[in-house]
């Protein structure tokens, strides 16, 4: 096992800047989640680690061994890949024992790891079979098992549930989650959900156009969001945001209405301000109440553990979620009300100046 | 079957044969180093190589075996400096035949050999590289299994080449009966003497037998290669 460390890395395809200047730490036995939009450089900063993409500049570390230039065979990593990228000409045995067989390992001890992984995973019974003969969650198993009995510094995974149904991926979800916790094999993850960071990761790195915005604990990022890039894209569903500009008595919106806010914050009257408050902080209020949001309901969509309402403000369409059921319709007047502490307050920038 | 073709009939098919193998066997490896370097390598001069490499494609087939004869006669630079070093001799041999067969059908092997390359998931080369196999490695035991029915299909589009290549063979190596006679030369000379029309028959018929036997070993083989290889 060994520490990761990035440090300033940049990546150009051609005139094409991917990753512009990014560093980053992992701990030994850390579980760290790139995630990001789609092109956002997460994948392509993955492939560096292992060694597939060239580094246009910047220092990658694996332990004390700078590895910048050296080829990935030699960089003792084990990359798990969305396609799985299972060999079809090899059995299950084959396909686990690949790093093995390339080392030159005895079969007694071959067959005994591959073994031992495979009873970890649940594939005893599959070991005989060829990649064609197993359902996806049984080929995401493989290919981990594989990259478990190359018995790595490091694990790499490149999106690895994304080919597998919903029901499916939560279960590997956990899956993955108790092994790193029962091998504490430092872990990458590339992951484009945010729901797959948020439950995996001991820390997340947000990247978004080849830059990090935010490293942190989950719930560091989704309590204490760096910016309105970070705020949006971490939560689901995703923050409100309204967009007004500072005054005495609060945010005045375009249409005129004025948000109340619950402190002065650290910004001159006259600035322009974002509001953004998660679904679960809005709560329902009868209609009227002071310092309340007046609403009406467009849609509703109870999930049975809670209830998603869609509804149109002033500041335009906001999403509420309640844990309770409720009894409304579409086109019903409400009031929704703000959550104190729980609010935050963007500069035009995007960068968060206050919670409040 | 001895009553049915006559004894140079057969020399003819078995020439035929024997040039066909020859010419797929020996421009296999190349084949496929050739298009591992046209569709995988970055390299000055590779946009050159392709044009040659295809020229047989679209270049009269006598003007193929003149320049053959230029460069790998008796008299040629290519073909003294074998002759005289390493005792090799082309011209009006069945071996110069093989060799404008080879040329002829060259394209057509690195053609299928590529597209089949072409659609090698990278990733599975990707994940022997992480796994500790260094790049030769990946080729053979990941990138080779997997390219097999492009291979197998450039083979059998080589060989059947060969079994018809007809101006090259007659312009660099001549007709001579029993060394350079191959099926379609021995057809072209029945059908230019009177009463030959049996003979060319025959041949003909022969030739169909040859090509449909090509075309279904084949079919078999990469139906088979194509079950083990596939992911569903």
């Amino acid at each position: 096992m060994a520490n990761v460390s990035i440090r300033e890395i940049r990546k150009s395809f051609g005139p094409v800047s991917i990753i512009k200047g990014v560093d980053v730490d992992i701990a030994d036995g850390e579980f760290v989640i790139l995630v990001g939009p789609s092109g956002c450089g997460k994948s392509t900063l993955l492939r560096m680690i292992a060694g597939l993409e060239d580094v246009t500049s910047g220092e990658i570390r694996i332990g004390d061994r700078l590895i910048n230039d050296v080829p990935p065979k030699n960089r003792d990593i084990a990359m798990v890949f969305q396609s799985y990228a299972l060999y079809p000409h090899m059995t299950v045995a084959d396909n686990m024992a690949f790093s093995l067989k390339l080392k030159g390992a005895p079969k007694a001890e071959q067959q005994k790891r591959v073994g031992d992984a495979a009873a970890s995973l649940g594939l005893t019974d599959l070991l005989d079979r060829y990649p064609r003969q197993l359902s996806g969650g049984q080929r995401q198993r493989v290919a981990m098992g594989r990259a478990i009995v190359r018995d790595p510094q490091v694990f790499l995974f490149d999106e690895p549930l994304s080919n597998l149904d919903a029901k499916l991926r939560v279960a590997m979800r956990a899956e993955i989650k108790e092994l790193h916790q029962r091998l504490k094999t430092t872990t990458v993850y590339v992951t484009h959900d945010q729901i797959e960071a948020m439950t995996m990761a001991d820390k997340i790195v947000v990247m978004h156009d080849g830059i990090v915005e935010q490293v942190g604990a989950p719930l560091e990022l989704y309590d204490r969001p760096r910016n309105r890039f970070v705020a949006g894209f971490i939560g689901s569903p995703a923050m409100n945001f309204i967009d007004g500009t500072l005054s005495d008595a609060g945010l005045a919106l375009p249409s005129g209405a004025v948000l109340a806010l619950h402190h002065q914050p650290p910004a001159a009257n006259g600035s322009k301000l974002t509001y953004g408050i998660r679904p679960e902080h809005l709560q329902l209020a009868p209609a009227g109440t002071p310092g309340t949001i007046p609403a009406v309901v467009a849609v509703i969509e109870p999930t049975g553990l809670d209830t998603t309402l869609i509804v149109k403000a002033e500041g335009g369409s906001l999403t509420v979620v309640l844990r309770e059921r409720v009894t409304l319709r579409p086109g019903d007047a409400i009031a929704l009300r703000p959550v104190p502490e729980q609010s935050h307050l963007f500069d035009e920038h995007g960068t968060r100046i206050a919670t409040l | 079957m001895n009553t049915w073709l006559s004894p140079e009939e057969w020399t003819a098919v078995g020439i035929s044969l024997k040039v066909a193998f020859t010419a797929m066997a020996a421009s296999l490896l190349p084949g496929i180093a050739i298009a591992v370097a046209l569709e995988r390598g970055r390299f000055w001069g590779r946009a050159a190589l392709d044009v040659l490499v295809h020229l047989p494609l679209v270049l009269p087939p006598v003007v193929v075996g003149y320049l053959l004869l230029l460069g790998f006669g008796k008299k040629g630079p290519i073909g003294s400096f074998l002759a005289e070093n390493l005792g090799v001799v082309f011209s009006f041999r069945w071996t110069g035949a093989a060799l404008a067969c080879a040329i002829m059908g060259f394209p057509l092997l690195v053609r299928a050999i590529r597209l089949s390359l072409a659609s090698v998931d990278r990733k599975l080369e990707d994940a022997a590289g992480t796994l500790g196999a260094n790049p030769a490695w990946v080729f053979l035991v990941v990138t080779l299994p997997l390219i097999v029915p492009g291979i197998l299909a450039g083979m059998v589009l080589s060989f059947a080449k060969a079994m018809g290549e007809f101006g090259a063979t007659i312009t660099f190596v001549s007709n001579i009966p029993g060394e350079t006679q191959t099926l379609p030369t021995a057809i072209y000379t029945f059908i230019q003497i009177p009463g030959g029309e049996g003979g060319a028959m025959r041949l003909t018929i022969v030739s169909i037998l040859i090509s449909i036997g090509a075309l279904s070993a084949s079919e078999w083989m990469a139906r088979r290669v194509r079950r083990r290889l596939s992911t569903r």
